[in-house]
């Protein structure tokens, strides 16, 4: 019995260490759980249930939690990043699907696509705090991380509506290409990068005037027109590379953030959706709705070096340290 | 008079800080009429299907309600003024009677003939009519009118798309059964010119002429009417749904159905979900406590279109929305993968559409594979080369003009090329099989 219990407490402790290196937690909209990969490895460590349909994904800034919408569940999960315990629920509003977290992690902005509404919470307190209605199905949404600007954009009504933190209200829109479906702000948050689902382009707005000032097409050769859906985007931290996912094309594309041109596009996964830096942003994760895994790709030579299987549908994705 | 001269500073003042900031900003109105004729309720062959009476309607709500969520943040609203006519009312003069003079557009929900005379009307001239319900290819060609647009796919493109997929499948040997309706006759017209576009063979073609109720007679009546004809599949022409289904299962070989029944080439369907369509789905039974419909997303489309026009050009006068509907800036998102756009030279919605079957999509046509120099989804109906509407398009470089300036040369030289190419394309098509 004793020996039983030791031989546990070593292999937790090895678990602990294996855990420590770095992890990446995908969630799984068709299995209604978790994977947790090892990204070096390139292994699936393990798969957790969590709640019926998650999807989008987020890490607390000092790392100790997750917060996962489980859309059919109407509620965002509050889960322990160490245990992968829930801990506790935010209020989050109907089918919440994407939402962002504020930079000092005590605000979570989340999409009410059914609703057209973005629902701030507060996260020490468990509470919503306000309902900002927005166009019709709102869906991409980011803030600034300088805790100046929540955007959100909607599909339907094709516009990025900017709502000040301060006041909880929108203070300017601006109309964008059809079917607008994620935004991100560059790190020095003077642009932020939008997609556009229907013209298959990345377009590029200047944060101070809220104006388009570049229009990326992405064309790919070979490649049907109706395939380029972009949807998730990240830029490195020097603002050096920016990367787009283009959905059923496949592809991620790599782009020049400083002369705004298209590099390159990396073969990766079936509609691949989300994307996550390693924390070192050595490494760049995507997540492949429909071939069902997560490809790594090492950023120092813009190539795919594994695929990792990770269960049905993976749909949002983060890294942690 | 100093005392009054106070008073009515003071009013003013009050008036002034009594104005909530949102009229601060002038609001633009655009109207809109939508005109539809109430059914009486028609045969049919099964109870299971309940009869709808406000197709169409629901859909346009929907996009009104979208189109005023837009315009809180660009200082528009759109107002729908909601016309229907019963059932042995007059739809011309209630037209005339309800559609005020200052509103420029109208979506009609209504037949192809009494379209037409109302697109004819005096009064209709200046208006710009958003048809949500009509398949009439002859509406689009010879027939067409300079103030339609037309927002469900024709015949002749539900037929494309049904044909393109049997290509893929290479169920190229058809038997074609016609109802008694003139839309069946019509119906098997499309099926004939898509197999001759796509090279499939209709190997027999046949009318059904039986008892309409079928439950009685389907099982001795069908294997009998089928038999002793080789064939892939059986393509039904029954708009009405008078037999249609009662072919399935009951022919004499084991053979798919496709067409009016069946498999069927559709704009819209309960099955589909792709490309955001499940939230249009969901918001709309949440509204009208049902399924949507091809007439609820051809008027949904139609309010749209006009919402998004409106709002890219700030504008509510017809010519300038015209313009900018039937030029290459305009692309609406209609939950079909593709931005959906307007055919210059007829005024057609180009769009994808879906094949269906009970309940499950099956594919969406254009079919991967099937090509064409300017966009995809001109591979379905008449394109501009076949097409006999010869409308004049004002501000629109890409229609040819008709018996005009020394411009049609150049014009016909790229008339002629597009033929030429189609040609091309065609007969590669052909020898490729």
């Amino acid at each position: 019995m004793k020996q039983g219990q030791l031989a546990l407490v070593v292999l937790a402790v090895l678990f602990s260490f294996s855990i420590h290196a770095e992890t990446v937690i995908v969630t799984l909209e068709k299995d209604n759980a978790l994977a947790v990969i090892d990204p070096i490895e390139g292994k699936l460590i393990k798969t957790i249930p969590i709640g019926q349909r998650p999807r989008g994904i987020a890490l607390s800034p000092d790392n100790k939690f997750l917060y996962v919408a489980t859309s059919d569940d109407d509620t965002v999960k509050i889960i322990d990043a160490e245990t992968f315990k829930e801990v506790g629920e935010l209020p989050s509003g109907e089918d919440p699907e994407t939402f962002a977290l504020n930079p000092t992690g005590d605000r979570l902005y989340v999409s009410n696509e059914d609703d057209h509404l973005v629902t701030v919470i507060d996260i020490v307190n468990k509470k919503e705090v306000a309902q900002i209605k927005v166009g019709i199905e709102p869906e991409g949404i980011a803030v600034s991380s300088d805790n100046q600007w929540a955007v959100s954009a909607s599909e339907t009504t094709n516009m990025i509506h900017w709502i000040d933190v301060k006041t909880n209200k929108i203070v300017e829109n601006t109309l964008v290409d059809a079917r607008p479906r994620a935004a991100n702000f560059t790190a020095d948050n003077k642009q932020l990068w939008v997609t556009s689902e229907m013209a298959g382009t990345l377009m590029i707005l200047d944060v101070a005037t809220k104006q388009i000032i570049k229009k990326i097409k992405l064309d790919i050769q070979g490649v049907s027109f109706n395939k380029i859906q972009p949807v998730g985007i990240v830029i490195d931290k020097e603002r050096v590379w920016g990367y787009v996912a283009i959905g059923p094309a496949n592809r991620v594309a790599v782009i020049n953030a400083q002369t705004l041109e298209v590099e390159k596009f990396l073969l990766v996964g079936q509609r691949v959706w989300n994307l996550a830096f390693s924390p070192d942003q050595k490494r760049l994760y995507t997540t492949n709705g429909r071939s069902n895994d997560v490809s790594i790709i090492d950023l120092e030579k813009h190539q795919v070096t594994k695929s990792v299987a990770v269960g049905r549908f993976p749909w949002g994705i983060v890294s942690k340290p | 008079m100093k005392y009054m001269k106070a008073v009515q500073i003071f009013f003013i003042f009050l008036g002034l800080t009594l104005i909530p900031p949102v009229y601060a900003k002038a609001v633009q109105a655009i109207k809109i009429s939508y005109i539809t004729q109430e059914q009486n309720i028609p045969s049919a062959l099964s109870n299971l299907d309940v009869f709808v009476q406000n197709k169409g309607m629901m859909g346009a709500n929907i996009a009104i309600d979208d189109n005023n969520t837009t315009g809180q943040f660009t200082g528009q609203t759109f107002i729908l003024n909601r016309i229907v006519v019963p059932v042995d009312g007059n739809v011309i003069q209630s037209f005339k009677q309800q559609v005020s003079a200052d509103t420029p557009f109208v979506i009609a929900n209504l037949p192809a003939q009494v379209l037409k005379q109302l697109a004819d009307l005096d009064s209709a001239k200046d208006k710009l009519i958003f048809d949500a319900t009509t398949t009439e290819d002859d509406l689009r060609n010879r027939e067409c009118r300079d103030n339609i647009l037309h927002m469900l796919p024709s015949r002749a493109m539900r037929a494309d798309a049904l044909a393109q997929y049997m290509m893929k499948k290479r169920w190229n040997q058809w038997l074609l059964v016609t109802g008694m309706t003139q839309g069946d006759q019509l119906y098997a017209q499309a099926i004939k010119r898509a197999a001759k576009r796509f090279g499939m063979k209709i190997v027999a073609e046949k009318k059904w002429t039986h008892t309409y109720d079928a439950r009685r007679t389907a099982q001795s009546d069908v294997p009998v009417f089928t038999q002793g004809i080789d064939y892939d599949v059986l393509v039904v022409a029954d708009e009405q749904g008078l037999f249609g289904e009662y072919l399935d299962y009951r022919s004499w070989l084991p053979r798919p159905i496709i067409g009016t029944q069946g498999l069927v080439p559709t704009s819209w369907h309960k099955t589909h979900e792709q490309w955001g369509a499940v939230q249009i789905q969901n918001r709309f039974k949440a509204l009208a406590g049902r399924q949507m419909l091809e007439q609820d997303y051809g008027a949904y489309l139609a309010a749209r279109s006009i919402g998004e026009a409106a709002v890219r050009t700030q504008s509510n006068k017809m010519q300038t929305i015209y313009d900018y509907l039937v030029g290459d800036e305009f692309a609406l998102q209609g939950y079909k993968g593709n931005p959906l756009s307007f055919r210059s030279w007829n005024g057609q919605l180009r769009q994808p559409v879906l094949l269906a079957a009970a309940r499950s999509l099956v594919a969406t046509a254009p079919v991967e594979g099937f090509l064409h120099p300017k966009t995809e989804l001109d591979t379905l109906g008449f394109d501009q080369p076949e097409s006999t509407c010869h409308q004049e398009v004002i501000n629109d470089n890409s229609v040819v003009p008709i018996n005009t300036n020394s411009d049609i040369v150049q014009d016909e030289i790229t008339v002629d090329k597009l033929i030429q190419q189609f040609k091309d394309y065609y007969n590669n098509l052909k020898g490729n099989k």
